[in-house]
């Protein structure tokens, strides 16, 4: 053993600064973590804070209104959650924490609403949108009517799952309505929601997708629109207040921010129409 | 109901079979010089072969669907020579399965390929065998056991594949929805009872293929 050709005085001075600077070490290292997870769990919260669940076609817009909500209501903070508008219905019916419901389609909150999730007093339409073919901008493809989708050039079509998005049953509805659903079948992409068909269009993985005329209008340097194409039922936009709200007056203000003046004229810009 | 859980289940079956081959031929190809040959950048690229393993699958496909997509230059090589796409065919399922599970079948190849005693090779070498014999009759039988066992968890990881293959492949039922992506478009639908029989349906399966895999390929010694 080292200590034998050590004193015992030594041994002890050795044994000290050993110990000492293995406890050093060990507290250099572990009092910056320390200090950082007590950092993080002392973060400020928010005075106030509540959950818009809305349709991802909204993406855009509805992040503006919020922070227009933010600036008139110093404190809060308004956090989005964006998908498709039955998703966002289900999350709601098994009970998730949002204060907002604004979906794509009438069918969507009508099942929100069967199911006793939103406060229907609040309900209001508050937009109306466009169906349109969209197509990527370097296509050599000149499409002008949903029979084109027969032609063979066309390999693939985006489009939402009808069963859970609603720019998947406006696009389905009108393919039914035109008897074509059967000839183009074969040729669709399922999509989880309008702005993965979006991007499908813009990075040319297929010939043409199913968008509004909203989405295309984001993306105007890599996506064109072909046509727009009439549907069954008018593209409306409804918002409610949900129920299970804990924030149910700063919901409600943020609704009438949307119905507002301010509210529509944002909702204009991004190109959405009055319902 | 039966053929809807039918479909997705034989394509799932398919593309993780060719996906686990395509994975187990370049991890034990990879497992051997890595475990082999030492040279300059190796711990660099074993870090980059496990990448796939602790990417997250969706920035995986993003990765694929950016480098095999139709405006790069793999996508227009395929398209003007062969006239194929690669995204949304069940061949990208497989190659979006076959780099996620690659990394389970190269980490179990190079650590069997260490553990097999060099004395061993070194006998076979001094009884006259060529290097490609020795691979062939000594190193890799005595390897086989754990490249196995990778290629079985190869097997599990693609059978399972989920985010990069719905970014590559999409959803298309019959061409390229694996059962994966079935039952989160059934559970999405609220199809529950179709959710239901298809999660029954592959734990089953799952179950009696690595039952059979551990029947298959029994201790050897």
């Amino acid at each position: 053993m080292k200590f034998d050709h050590y004193s015992i005085p030594q041994s002890i001075a050795l044994l000290q600064r050993h110990c000492r600077s293995v406890t050093n070490h060990a507290s250099r290292a572990l009092a910056p973590c320390l200090a950082a997870v007590l950092l993080f769990a002392a973060l400020p919260g928010r005075a106030e804070e509540m959950l818009v669940s809305a349709a991802a076609s909204l993406t855009n817009a509805f992040k503006e209104i919020g922070a227009e909500f933010e600036k008139s209501h110093p404190g809060t903070k308004v956090n989005f959650n964006f998908a498709a508008s039955d998703i966002l219905m289900k999350q709601i019916v098994e009970g998730a924490p949002a204060d907002v419901f604004a979906s794509a389609d009438l069918k969507a909150m009508d099942s929100a609403a069967q199911q006793n999730a939103i406060d229907r007093s609040t309900r209001k339409n508050f937009a109306a949108n466009r169906l349109a073919l969209a197509l990527p901008s370097d296509t050599k493809l000149t499409l002008t009517s949903l029979e084109d989708l027969k032609q063979d050039a066309v390999k693939r079509i985006a489009i939402s799952q009808p069963a859970t998005v609603p720019v998947g049953r406006y696009a389905k509805a009108a393919l039914d309505e035109a008897k074509l659903w059967g000839a183009v079948e074969d040729k669709l992409v399922f999509t989880q929601n309008v702005r993965q068909s979006l991007d499908y269009v813009a990075r040319g993985e297929v010939d043409a997708g199913f968008v509004y005329t909203t989405d295309a209008a984001i993306m105007e340097d890599k996506v064109n629109v072909a046509f727009e194409i009439p549907t069954p039922q008018p593209v409306v936009y409804p918002i409610a207040v949900t129920k299970r709200s804990k924030q149910a007056k700063l919901a409600r203000e943020f609704v009438d921010l949307v119905n507002s003046q301010a509210g529509q004229t944002i909702l204009q810009n991004y190109g959405f129409a009055k319902p | 109901m039966l053929g809807d859980a039918l479909v997705p289940l034989l394509l799932t079956l398919k593309v993780a079979s060719l996906a686990t081959l395509i994975a187990l031929t370049f991890g034990v190809a990879w497992g051997f010089l890595l475990a082999r040959k030492p040279f300059w950048g190796r711990d660099v690229l074993d870090a980059a072969f496990t990448l796939p393993m602790v990417m997250p699958p969706t920035v995986l496909g993003y990765y694929l669907l950016v480098l095999l997509g139709r405006r790069s230059w793999v996508g227009q090589w395929l398209e003007q020579t062969f006239d194929f796409r690669l995204v949304f065919t069940w061949q990208g399922a497989v190659i979006a399965s076959a780099v996620v599970a690659f990394p389970l079948a190269f980490k179990a190849a190079r650590a069997a390929f260490e553990g097999v005693e060099h004395q061993l090779e070194n006998a076979a070498r001094v009884l006259g065998s060529n290097e490609w014999k020795v691979f062939c009759r000594v190193t890799l039988p005595l390897a086989w056991r754990g490249i196995m066992a990778g290629g079985m968890l190869a097997f599990a990881r693609a059978m399972g594949e989920f985010g990069a293959t719905l970014m590559i492949a999409g959803s298309i039922p019959g061409k390229t929805q694996t059962i994966s992506i079935a039952i989160y478009e059934a559970v999405q639908a609220g199809q529950d009872d179709l959710a239901n029989f298809l999660v029954l349906l592959t734990s089953v399966v799952c179950i009696s293929v690595l039952v059979a895999s551990g029947k298959l390929f029994p201790k050897q010694f």
